[in-house]
């Protein structure tokens, strides 16, 4: 039988007694999970950004730009205008079954005024399906109608940017503004959005109804014109089909031949923004494995003192086996030696990997997030850096003979 | 029944091509509470035998039966389980584990056999006061004299109440007065508790400590005699 309790006092003692080299040996550890916690904390702060960008953008998002897409993105369609219209969004509620909201967009810059204060922005013409589209609700006031659409009436719902330029602490709902001269009653605030992926700030515009964007405000050349459609597609499944059913309806609508290339093009956001989640994951886990390398260089440094410390003390061995040390007594104190070195660099590592993520998003102004699996994945693997790089030395020290270890200068 | 059985004991060593005979058909039985002094001259073989009598080697020819168990058909694991239990070694060179004391030297056979701290610190202390060194045991080896030491030694062996104590040599590295002080000490241990003490030296004032002597020549026992009187 083995007692454990005496076995962890001899190798403390061991260790205490070479304090100068555990703690060298237990360096190479220290680093090696400080490197691997603070990698995966850029990685798993770059992924998270991502996705909130995701969800900022608002979730199944797909939109309809006018113009044939390339490889590389949108160019314009040759020949053709830009096509499409408020028609065109209607159609596109109406007969896609996997479309759950439509809205469609006409933007521009302008100037808004109110009292003596004046803020230029972006004017985004729409329809009330936009907050729901993009998963954006008000703070306060309320939201303007399909009547209000159909009238084309000057009501605008102010983002939190434009509010907090124009109004400061004031409560802007009732209040008019001035948009490029004319008057808009504010009936709505929205919530705060932050960032776009792009890096603009979503909370600098003003919404107002599309059709008064259209007469009023910018001007079409042609009926109905909008310069792209948002669409919410029922579900992350129906997403793609929601994208066949937009193009097939869109080419007909457009009277697209069959030869003829699209002259609108659907995009679909999520899966893109998907596929940069993706990468960065492959990212994370690319960093943690050039960090964990580090960490195998530790453990290699933990075998390289205990095989000194098995030939140093092979006379100890020798007096433990004579005394009636089994294999096994032998085996487990010089595995529980490099376990202890592990773990405990494990702790200092996973410390200096926390302030290390922490220093690097203060100088570098990157997003870092140490997440609980990445400390429980590094203080594990250094167990077994441990266990693994242990148990070789100790085998040998079992493995000697009594006789000889006592006779050993 | 002895207590030590060796039956026709050979032990060959070979080194390359060269075949050296330590020991050459060494029959020998020891009874319990016996004190055996084991004589001759350096390179008879004395070692050999105490290492293989301790279950530290085994034997290449013949058959070594301790209390009755033939030791040469048991593993590894089971003879650290005998050398933890049943004897108790004693060296020339004390061979006390460095940097701990006194007291956790003598505790160390207890540790490979499970017994409680508390356990093993009121045995420890108990041994410690039958050599002699009370309130020794915080000192380290280094702080000790060799008589010290080897009396710590000592204590390691007895405290596990072994039956048998091995001494190769014990008093090889201290001064005559202090040998004598040793010797003394085997012999009340002897005395008092039935203890098998087998001993080597090659100093004929030790050996008169033992009751009998048993001498080696070139691998081989060419004398075996018993005091008169013991
Ligand atoms: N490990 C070994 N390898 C080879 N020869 C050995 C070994 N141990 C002892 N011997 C030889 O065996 C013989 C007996 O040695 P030993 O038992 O140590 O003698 P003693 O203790 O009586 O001085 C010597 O000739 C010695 O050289
Ligand atoms: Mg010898």
């Amino acid at each position: 039988m083995i007692n454990l309790s005496s076995t962890l006092k001899i190798s403390f003692r061991a260790l205490w007694v070479n304090k100068m080299r555990s703690g060298l040996t237990m360096l190479g550890i220290i680093i090696g999970v400080g490197a691997v916690i603070a990698m995966l904390a850029v990685g798993t702060g770059a992924s998270n950004r991502i996705s909130e960008h995701i969800s900022s953008m608002g979730s199944n998002l797909l939109i309809v730009l006018p113009g044939a897409t390339t490889s590389g993105g949108v160019r314009m369609g040759s020949g053709t205008q830009p096509t499409l219209t408020t028609a065109d969004a209607e159609a596109i509620l109406r007969e896609c079954p996997a479309v759950s909201n439509v809205a469609p967009v006409l933007n521009g810059v302008a100037q808004v005024v109110y009292g003596n204060q004046n803020w230029s922005t972006g004017i985004v013409g729409t329809t009330p399906d936009i907050l729901t589209v993009r998963d954006w609700p008000l703070v306060s006031g309320r939201l303007f109608t399909y009547q209000d659409v159909r009238r084309a009436t000057k009501v605008s719902l102010l983002g939190q940017s434009v509010a907090e330029n124009l109004f400061g602490d004031m409560d802007p709902v009732g209040q008019i503004i001035r948009i490029k001269n004319i008057p808009f009653t504010v009936i709505g605030v929205l919530a705060t959005k932050g960032q776009s992926p792009q890096g603009q700030d979503q909370d600098d515009t003003v919404i107002v109804p599309v059709t008064t964007a259209q007469k009023k405000l910018f001007g079409t050349t042609f009926p109905g014109m909008v310069r792209r459609i948002m669409v919410k597609a029922k579900s992350t499944e129906e997403l793609l089909s929601a994208e066949k059913q937009i193009a097939e309806l869109l080419r007909q609508r457009h009277r697209i031949g069959p030869k003829q290339e699209n002259d609108f093009t659907v995009r679909n956001l999520t899966a893109f923004m998907q596929a940069a989640e993706e990468s960065t994951k492959v990212m994370t886990i690319l960093l943690g494995a050039i960090a964990s390398v580090s960490l195998l260089v530790g453990g290699i440094g933990i075998m390289n003192i205990m095989l000194v410390s098995v030939t140093e003390r092979t006379r100890e061995i020798g007096i433990r086996m004579a005394i009636g040390a089994r294999t096994w007594d032998i085996r487990l104190q010089f595995i529980i030696e490099a376990l202890t070195l592990s773990l405990a660099g494990g702790i200092a590592g996973i410390i200096i990997g926390v302030a290390g993520s922490i220093i690097l998003s203060m100088l570098a102004g990157w997003i870092t997030i140490v997440s609980v699996f990445s400390v429980i994945i590094a203080f594990g693997f250094s167990g077994l850096v441990g266990v693994f790089f242990g148990f070789y030395p100790a085998y040998k020290a079992s493995l000697l003979d009594p006789i000889d270890a006592l006779r050993y200068e | 029944m002895p207590l030590i059985d060796a039956q026709d004991i050979s032990k060959v060593y070979r080194l390359g091509d060269i075949e050296v005979r330590a020991l050459s058909g060494v029959s020998l039985k020891i009874g319990k509470g016996e004190f055996v002094a084991v004589m001759g001259p350096s390179g008879s073989g004395k070692s050999t035998f105490m290492n293989i009598l301790g279950c530290l080697d085994k034997p290449t020819g013949g058959r070594y039966l301790l209390e009755d168990i033939d030791v040469g058909s048991l593993d590894r694991d089971a003879l650290a389980g005998i050398r933890n239990k049943k004897i108790g070694f004693v060296f020339q060179g004390f061979n006390l584990l460095p940097r701990t004391s006194a007291l956790e030297n003598i505790e160390l056979p207890m540790l490979y056999d499970g017994n409680s701290a508390r356990e093993r610190r009121q045995r420890a202390l108990e041994a410690l006061h039958s050599v002699g060194l009370e309130g020794r045991g915080e000192h380290y080896p280094s702080q000790l004299s060799g008589g010290q030491q080897q009396r710590v030694a000592i204590a390691r062996a007895l405290v596990n109440n072994a039956p048998i104590i091995l001494a190769d040599e014990p008093t090889g590295n201290l001064d005559s007065k202090t040998s004598a002080d040793i010797m003394e000490l085997f012999v009340k241990l002897n005395s008092g508790s039935d203890i098998t003490i087998i001993l080597v030296t090659h100093e004929t004032d030790i050996a008169a400590y033992s009751k009998r002597a048993v001498k080696f020549l070139d691998g081989s026992i060419v004398s075996d005699e018993c005091k008169a009187g013991s």
